[in-house]
């Protein structure tokens, strides 16, 4: 037994996660965070759609409505499904790489607890006067007439957990291009990795004009700036090119991870390699790019003139190009394998007549002239839950249970697994389908109630019988966690037996140094290569040596602390509260002694030495 | 538009469109029943790309049925290593260049259309066409005026338009960003708060008596609590009747009581001061409030009530519960009002008309 495996007590485990700089268990905590955000987005959804279920309902109040909806679209989008991919992130690309950690472990913390701190500042505004009520996309003019906090709520929590964002987009960067093991080109690299660095670029490029948008916005709102007022000469047409110069390419950001995971878990179970894995990578690289180009066509109606419009609507669909390549390779794929139906399996199965549909319809909304019509109706709402929910959602689910295993350690539940799928596949169709054409018939989105007798009902009617599936497919995936966690099987280093990446190399769940010795990798699915060799684990690149580890720290914690409390202050400064500027002062002091103490301290960090790793026998790389 | 269709082999499935979409929604408020040149062109567009989708969907689907139903690994298969291929460049060709044919398809009737769309010379300045009309539009926190600049004629919450004709507009906000949208007779466009953004629709003869002469029309930009409830009308009249109504609202007298019950409304009017916001007078433009002048003549209130009394007075007595968060509430005494000078009020301004 070594002393890296003791049962510690639940006080050591809680200070263990708090100071924890490992991504492995960062990956837990961007779980464990962002699953209570998706729960809490989903309430949000449910109010949304028992408001909308019959028509001139009153359940929630036109304000409240707009708090609701908009805290679902802010929620989902930066504290769900960001962090959960950051959770798939951090648990898996390390691993995928032959790394021993993320380039910078210390920072990757740091990024988690900013997005932490920043959520719950975010959603501190339901209890302090209201929730941000202008849309996820906090048009200008709207939100700088939103009376009480809620857009100083929204402005502040999306700037810190932005922070947290750009920081672990910068470290998943370097990671992947200086942390690889010998043989682990850039062409052998497996497509979750591929799509995690695709993904990190855009990060790095996209959160910027988020963070300088939400800065003016900021000005604007708490000192009396006019960079989006017309009458002091400013512009709101500003705020709508800097809101989706980031929007767009955030929906890269979030669905480029997802086809990561399908390309991964298509292949697994197909048990062949990834038809046309060179060209899945110049997609990939390709939508990212093209990413970048097609901002304005969310803004169509905005007025921007035919010769914007054009070349924007043609920018736009140049993307189902690259897209189409994926998906006909994703069924080559499958074409001639062994396709085994597992529940991540069948996400990914799923996913392609999901995301196919909103896809096309992606390419109905580029036609400018068309989109005249489907812009801000039900139309597009449809679309980009096709989008977000078919692609992304269906990704995360794919890819939780699919990487479980190697993240705790148990199987989950495949019998709960499958009803949990079925529910879900179910209820996201029956929900999103009949709302294509309520947009058609003339449903502007948005709306916190419809009038009877324009023809809304049934379809309304429809898609809240969806909701309520989806709803219950999320109760049934909780069940099946706490069960699998009580009683489930324990997960083999390969737990699905078909694994093709390093990271079914390693036990499940890896050890703090993930790989006793760095790997060799000989080729593209570095374990079925050494699989078909008739192999049992990999060729080590190094003889056993000591294992340089860094120790955690409660840092990351306390600078993100010190933003939290600063933004309080910032908010109340303006209501002439006594308080306010001590509280802002107090706050960076926090944040800036917390760096300052960082940069005076030295930390070595320590080793785990040869001695150690060899007791560990049952661990590891079995070289 | 359908002229511009490139492939006969697409004619099949539009038909199959058109027949599956017609049936969708009602004709005021349908963008799928189009009633007008501008509908028509849009939902010509919305086939063309939907019979485009629709293809691709099914040779996807029969792809995928077929791989998920012919490579399922079957039991003994348990040991069976496939053959790892590693792509086709042929193949890959294939799903590359015929998706860009496709799109250049669809691509060349958008841009002409975006191009046709966005046509607005007969209102510019330099090239101004004496006889197109030209309607300012403003959006205001829930409710919308419309000014005839031309005829020095302004209205509120109902938009008068001739048929058979196409009608340009100027879109501006005055307060926030909203956005300007008759479902039924053409796409959106927003009004902005800084600048004024142009376009035009047609409104169709047929078509309007179709629907029951009257077209919905909605606020289609997040706009605050009541954003849903910015709904206004659009009746669409023969041009005679739109030039006869043109030259009543112009010619329109200063409004006089016939009724004792009238004469007491106009006097709560004033005594609640009603008149500091809502101008009566036809001409008048009052950025505060609607514009009433024509109040008798129109089919709503509020633009979400049928226009009764009973619905007037409900909106009066308490504007709050029926539009949360507009400008009216708490600019008079409503809860204080008695029923007699609720129904005084309604009377007087249920008898504001211009049409004799």
């Amino acid at each position: 037994m070594s002393t890296l495996t003791q049962k510690k007590g639940f006080g050591a485990t809680v200070w263990d996660y708090l100071t924890t700089v490992d991504h492995k268990k960062i990956a837990i905590l961007y779980l464990i965070a962002g699953g209570f955000f998706f729960i809490l987005g989903g309430l949000e959804a449910m109010f949304i759609r028992i408001q909308l279920a019959i028509p001139d309902n009153n359940f929630i109040s036109a304000g409240f409505y707009n708090e609701i909806m908009t805290m679902h679209g802010t929620t989902m989008i930066f504290l769900a499904a960001m962090p959960l991919l950051f959770a798939l992130m951090n648990a898996v690309v390390p691993i995928q790489i032959g790394a021993r950690d993320v380039a910078f472990p210390f920072l990757n913390s740091l990024g988690f607890w900013l997005f932490f701190f920043g959520g719950i500042f975010l959603n501190l505004s339901w209890f302090l006067g209201g929730a941000p009520d202008a849309g996820w996309t906090s048009y200008a003019s709207l939100s700088l007439e939103s009376p009480g906090h809620g857009i100083d709520f929204y402005a502040l929590g999306l700037q810190i957990s932005g922070i947290g964002t750009l920081i672990g987009g910068i470290n998943f960067l370097v990671t992947i291009i200086n942390m690889r093991a010998p043989g682990m080109t850039y062409m052998r690299m497996p497509l979750f990795t591929w799509s995690t660095f695709v993904a990190s670029a855009l990060i790095l490029f996209a959160f910027p004009a988020l963070t300088v948008g939400l800065a003016l916005l900021m000005f604007d709102r708490l000192f009396g700036t006019g960079f989006f007022v017309p009458q002091m000469g400013g512009n709101t047409i500003i705020w709508e090119h800097l809101f989706w110069i980031f929007g767009h390419p955030e929906v890269y950001i979030l669905v480029l991870p997802a086809f990561g995971v399908f390309s991964e878990i298509l292949a697994t179970f197909s048990r062949k390699r990834l038809f046309g894995y060179s060209s899945m990578v110049f997609a990939t690289v390709l939508i990212g790019f093209l990413g970048f180009m097609v901002w304005a066509h969310h803004m169509f109606t905005t007025g921007l003139g035919p010769i914007a419009n054009a070349i924007f609507a043609v920018a736009t669909m140049a993307i189902a190009v690259p897209t189409g390549i994926k998906i006909f390779n994703w069924l080559l794929t499958m074409w001639g394998g062994q396709v085994r139906f597992t529940v991540p399996m069948l996400y990914a199965v799923a996913f392609i007549p999901s995301f196919t549909m909103g896809g096309v319809t992606g390419v109905m909304l580029a036609a400018a002239a068309a989109d005249y019509q489907f812009h801000d109706t039900y139309f597009v709402v449809a679309h980009f839950h096709y989008v977000i929910v078919g692609g992304v959602v269906f990704g995360l689910l794919a890819g939780v249970t699919y990487w479980w295993p190697k993240m705790f350690g148990r199987m989950l539940d495949e019998t709960l697994g499958k009803v949990t799928f079925w529910l879900f596949l179910i209820g996201f169709h029956l929900t999103f389908f009949i709302q294509h054409f309520l947009g058609l018939m003339g449903m502007p989105r948005r709306i916190f109630t419809f009038l009877p007798g324009q023809g809304f009902e049934l379809g309304n009617l429809i898609s809240t019988v969806g909701a309520f599936f989806m709803a219950i497919s999320t109760l049934v995936l909780l069940v099946n966690i706490v069960k699998t966690s009580i009683n489930g099987p324990k997960a083999e280093a390969d737990a699905w037996g078909d694994g093709r990446t390093l990271e079914w190399a390693v036990a499940s769940p890896a050890p703090e140094y993930n790989f006793k010795q760095t790997p060799l990798v000989r080729g593209l699915d570095a374990l079925w290569v050494e699989k078909m060799a008739g192999k049992k684990g990999l060729t080590p690149a190094e003889p056993l040596g000591d294992i340089h580890m860094p120790n955690g720290s409660f840092l990351p914690f306390t600078i993100s602390l010190g933003l939290f409390v600063a933004s309080i202050g910032l908010i109340y400064q303006f209501d002439d509260k006594v308080w306010a500027i001590p509280v802002i002062f107090i706050g960076f002091l926090i944040t800036f002694g917390s760096m300052f103490l960082r940069s005076v301290i030295d930390d070595h960090g320590y080793h785990i030495h040869k001695e150690e790793l060899m007791d560990d026998d049952d661990k590891g790389v079995k070289a | 538009m359908k002229k511009w269709l490139p492939n006969m082999r697409f004619f099949s499935l539009f038909g199959l469109m058109a027949l599956l979409l017609a049936g969708c929604g009602k004709p005021f408020v349908s963008t799928l029943q189009p009633a007008g040149e501008v509908a028509d062109m849009q939902y010509s567009l919305m086939l063309l790309s939907t019979s485009i989708m629709v293809l691709v969907i099914i040779v996807v689907t029969i792809l995928f049925v077929y791989v998920v139903v012919r490579f399922r690994r079957k039991a003994g298969d348990e040991n069976t290593i496939p053959k790892q291929v590693e792509g086709s460049h042929k193949l890959e060709m294939i799903w590359t260049i015929i998706p860009i044919l496709l799109l250049i398809i669809l691509a060349v009737p958008t841009v002409s259309a975006t191009f046709k769309l966005a046509d607005v010379t007969p209102m510019e300045e330099e090239t101004r066409d004496e006889n197109a009309l030209v309607i300012n539009v403003t959006a205001n926190l829930y409710w919308w005026e419309f000014e005839y600049p031309d005829h020095g004629v302004i209205t509120a919450q109902e938009l008068i338009v001739p048929t058979g004709e196409r009608v340009y507009f100027n879109l501006l906000a005055s307060d926030v960003k909203h956005s300007f949208w008759i479902p039924a007779v053409g796409g959106k466009m927003d009004t902005n708060t800084e600048n004024v953004n142009k376009f035009w629709l047609e409104f169709d003869q047929q078509a309007t008596e179709n629907a029951g002469g009257l077209f919905y029309g909605k606020c289609a930009e997040l706009c605050g609590p009541s954003h849903a409830l910015m709904d206004f009308k659009v009746k669409p009249l023969p041009k005679e009747e739109f030039d006869q109504w043109i030259s009543d609202m112009q010619n329109a007298e200063p409004f006089v009581p016939t009724s004792d019950l009238a004469a007491q409304g106009e006097q709560v009017f004033n005594q609640y001061n009603c008149i500091a916001c809502h101008a009566i007078d036809t001409g008048e433009d009052r950025p505060t409030a609607p514009n009433l002048a024509n109040f008798g003549e129109r089919s709503s209130i509020a633009g979400r009530f049928e226009f009764t009394e009973e619905n007037l007075k409900k909106w009066i007595k308490d504007p709050e519960q029926h539009k949360p968060g507009n400008k009216m509430t708490g600019t008079y005494d409503h809860e204080n009002m008695t029923e007699e000078e609720l129904d005084a009020l309604a009377e007087y301004l249920m008898n504001l008309k211009v049409q004799n």
